[in-house]
């Protein structure tokens, strides 16, 4: 039992820390810290900046790209960006995409699509869910019918995050009714600005703009452009799903949040005394603090086990869980501790310059709010409670 | 970073699970944790010859282990065997001994020849130090002490008792060995008791004591969370087999997903539970060991009752009768709680030590 980082891994850390301190534009930090929306131009500064150093395609192998690294470098590296306000990378591209096609595309597909997503001439988004496919994705409807040497697609997908900036989308879509549901959907990419398509913005809960529904009508997209076999595309999307899950435990950002918190109850009063002195206030801090640090060693277990081959999605299914309710829960108290002070709209609350509360809380509503999004996406904790019962009850 | 044991560990853990499962069946545990002595006096010496009691203190103190993951280990399994013998007091006064340094006691205790138990908290100090009452006055070459102590666990079969008392200078530690009793079985098996102390002729081990007796109350904590680790995971796993075997509307129960998703909560609560513990026992030559302590000792109280109360409930009357074994390990794991402060303590314990240091930071 041994739970210190290597001198190795340490001196990784600090090269991360210098790298983050000389590199993060502090606008960029700044507005991440305070949950200001991010311009498409600032996350491609920062995806540039990380491509300059190498470290931008995480999960890449090296000849491709990738820095190379093991799980615990990815999560240390993760955890730091979180602690630095760095913006997280978008994953559609490099985190998605990228190993997919390092796994399942042509030759042809990796020469060309691969450099690209690296330089930031792509911006990719994700066709998956539909408006009667969300947990049940399988059901998915948008149909790709055989044309000669083209596909033409129709239908609609939805929950298409940053779509508005994207100029790529892959998709799966129904290439065949035959036999079980899974067995008739393939993945394919698609430009964005095919004739046919067409994206609508949704708007979240808390105001924002981040997703999008795409619709599809007879949509012409080259054969070539399908990933792997047709009709086997449902193995790809769970690779997409499965492989890989750095940083699903959320721990980097949850400390951060956390950091905040604590900070924050010394700044605000509650009943004429610090929050920090009012014990039932304290109470719920101390719980989560106790459940995050519990959770940042299970992620350590995970992970040491991730690095000797032996985790399965059982694991981070359990992370999967776990991190968003302590994320959520984080949300919760940071809303709370400023009461009444959480109502102003985020924009007003900075533009107008209220000062009813901490400028760190412009966003506290508004975090909470889009984070219940939390426990929904990338598979809902539902869905993650039967994967890990499907294993628990197997035999 | 490594989260394996070694290989002496590995052996020690098989060892116990084997020892429980074959020689310790629950019938017997039953029927020695509700009677006099309220444990197995054939079993205790053969957890001694085993060399369990020995691995509880280190080399320095006449042991051969006493490392907080020898401690864990041990205790993982003394959970997942519903163990009723009185392995925590053992465990605090050998603690309290090899703290302190007086090692010669060490031995017979170790050996099996005699028991001994930690008398700390008292009816109206069941938290702090701060609160105890119980006098010790110098009476010639000795002591003598005065007052009761509450719920001393193994107290029923100590012949050593290792006594916390006030005196002039704060709290000292005393060794005790003729006192009047009462002993009683506890609810989930085992003995405790009540020592009253009145003009008790006593040794006195440590006049200042505090910070060694925090530190043995410590060492216990950490038992007690790596022993519910151990029951939970045993009660985890009874239940999980137990839902695909119950039939009711015409198949499993296991298909049902509002049990499903119940009993994969647990798992995950128990796996928050193995990671605390594991933090806490790394912590426990550091300073921050009181903290981590707290905080393990604080998520197993919430994961364990969380986990019997889901348990009883899963297996509906089966889980309420005296008959089957799943009741008594869910009943260990709520009384657990119990002891050497509750969840609730626990982050008032956390809340005081941060907010203390925050006012040393200002």
């Amino acid at each position: 039992m041994d739970l210190s980082y290597t001198a190795e891994e340490q001196a990784f850390r600090a090269d991360v820390q210098t790298f983050l301190k000389d590199k993060l534009p502090s606008k960029i930090a700044e507005k991440v810290r305070l949950g200001v929306e991010l311009e498409k131009a600032d996350m491609e500064q920062w995806h540039a900046l990380l491509k300059e150093r190498g470290w931008l395609a995480v999960t890449w192998p090296q000849n491709h790209g990738g820095p190379g690294w093991n799980a615990v470098q990815r999560d240390i590296f993760d955890e730091e960006c979180a602690l630095a306000f760095a913006p997280r990378i978008v994953p559609f591209g490099l985190n998605m995409l990228g190993p997919v096609l390092i796994k399942f595309g042509t030759d042809e597909q990796k020469a060309d699509i691969l450099p690209k997503i690296l330089d930031g001439t792509h911006w990719w988004c994700q066709g998956y869910s539909e408006p009667g496919a969300g947990s049940d994705l399988a059901s998915l409807k948008t149909k790709a019918v055989r044309d000669g040497d083209d596909y033409i697609i129709n239908g609609q997908k939805t929950w298409t995050t940053l779509g508005q900036h994207a100029d790529k989308i892959f998709c799966l879509v129904r290439t065949s009714s035959e036999g079980k549901p899974q067995e008739g959907i393939s993945f394919i990419l698609v430009d964005i600005d095919t004739p046919g398509i067409e994206m609508r913005p949704i708007r979240l809960i808390e105001g924002g703009y981040e997703v999008n529904e795409v619709f599809f009508s007879d949509v012409r997209v080259p054969v070539d452009n399908l990933v792997g076999e047709e009709n086997k595309g449902w193995t790809i999307a769970k690779y997409l799903l499965t492989h890989e899950r750095t940083g699903i435990a959320g721990v980097g950002a949850s400390t951060t949040a956390l950091g905040q918190l604590k900070d924050l109850v010394k700044k605000v009063s509650r009943r004429g005394k610090p929050l920090s002195k009012d014990p039932l206030f304290m109470a719920k801090l101390t719980e989560v603090e106790v459940d995050l640090e519990a959770m940042r060693v299970t992620n350590l277990r995970v992970l040491s086990e991730a690095d000797s081959g032996a985790a399965g999605s059982m694991e981070s299914s359990m992370l999967k869980i776990k991190g968003t309710v302590i994320r959520q829960r984080l949300n919760s108290l940071f809303k709370s501790a400023i009461g009444p002070a959480a109502a102003p709209f985020p924009a007003e609350a900075l533009a107008g310059n209220l000062s009813v509360a901490p400028e760190e809380t412009a966003a506290a509503a508004a975090d909470y709010f889009n984070n219940r999004k939390l426990s929904i996406f990338g598979g809902s904790n539902e869905i993650q409670r039967n994967i890990i019962a499907k294993q628990l009850f197997a035999g | 970073m490594d989260f394996n044991l070694t290989d002496d560990r590995r052996m020690l853990s098989d060892m116990l699970r084997r020892f429980f499962r074959e020689d310790y069946g629950i019938e017997e545990r039953n029927q020695v944790a509700y009677n006099a002595p309220f444990h197995s006096t054939n079993k205790w010496a053969k957890l001694a010859e085993l060399g369990i009691l020995g691995a509880l203190v280190g080399e320095d103190a006449g042991g051969y282990g006493g490392d907080a993951f020898d401690i864990t280990v041990i205790f993982e399994e003394i959970g997942r065997g519903l163990c009723p013998e009185p392995m925590l007091g053992t465990l605090m006064a050998l603690k309290a001994l090899e703290t302190i340094g007086a090692n010669a006691a060490i031995e017979a205790i170790i050996s099996g020849d005699k028991k001994a138990a930690l008398a700390v908290y008292e009816v109206d100090a069941f938290s702090t130090l701060d609160d105890i009452q119980t006098q010790a006055t110098k009476s010639g070459d000795g002591w003598t002490l005065n007052g009761r102590k509450s719920i001393i666990y193994g107290g029923a079969s100590a012949d050593v008792a290792l006594v916390a008392a006030r005196h002039g200078n704060g709290i000292g530690l005393f060794e005790v060995t003729d006192f009047s009793r009462t002993a009683y079985a506890m609810i989930d098996g085992g003995g405790a008791a009540e020592f009253l102390l009145d003009e008790t002729p006593a040794i006195c081990l440590s006049e200042t004591a505090e910070e060694p007796i925090e530190a043995v109350l410590d060492w216990g904590r950490l038992a007690l969370c790596a022993e519910a680790v151990g029951a939970m995971d045993w009660l985890h796993a009874t239940t999980v087999d137990y839902l695909k075997q119950r039939v009711q509307f015409g198949r499993p129960i296991a298909t049902f997903q509002a049990l499903q998703h119940r009993i994969v909560d647990l798992g995950i609560e128990i796996e928050q539970a193995r990671s605390i513990t594991i933090l806490a026992a790394s912590e426990m030559t550091t300073p921050a060991r009181a903290k981590h302590v707290a905080m393990a000792k604080n998520l197993v109280g919430r994961a364990a009752t969380l986990v019997a109360e889901e348990c009883i409930q899963m297996h509906g009357g089966i889980g309420m009768t005296w008959e089957y074994a799943g009741s008594h390990y869910a009943k260990r794991l709520v009384m657990l709680d119990h002891q050497l402060g509750d969840k609730d303590d626990h982050t008032h314990r956390l809340m005081e030590m941060a907010s203390a240091s925050q006012e040393k930071a200002a």
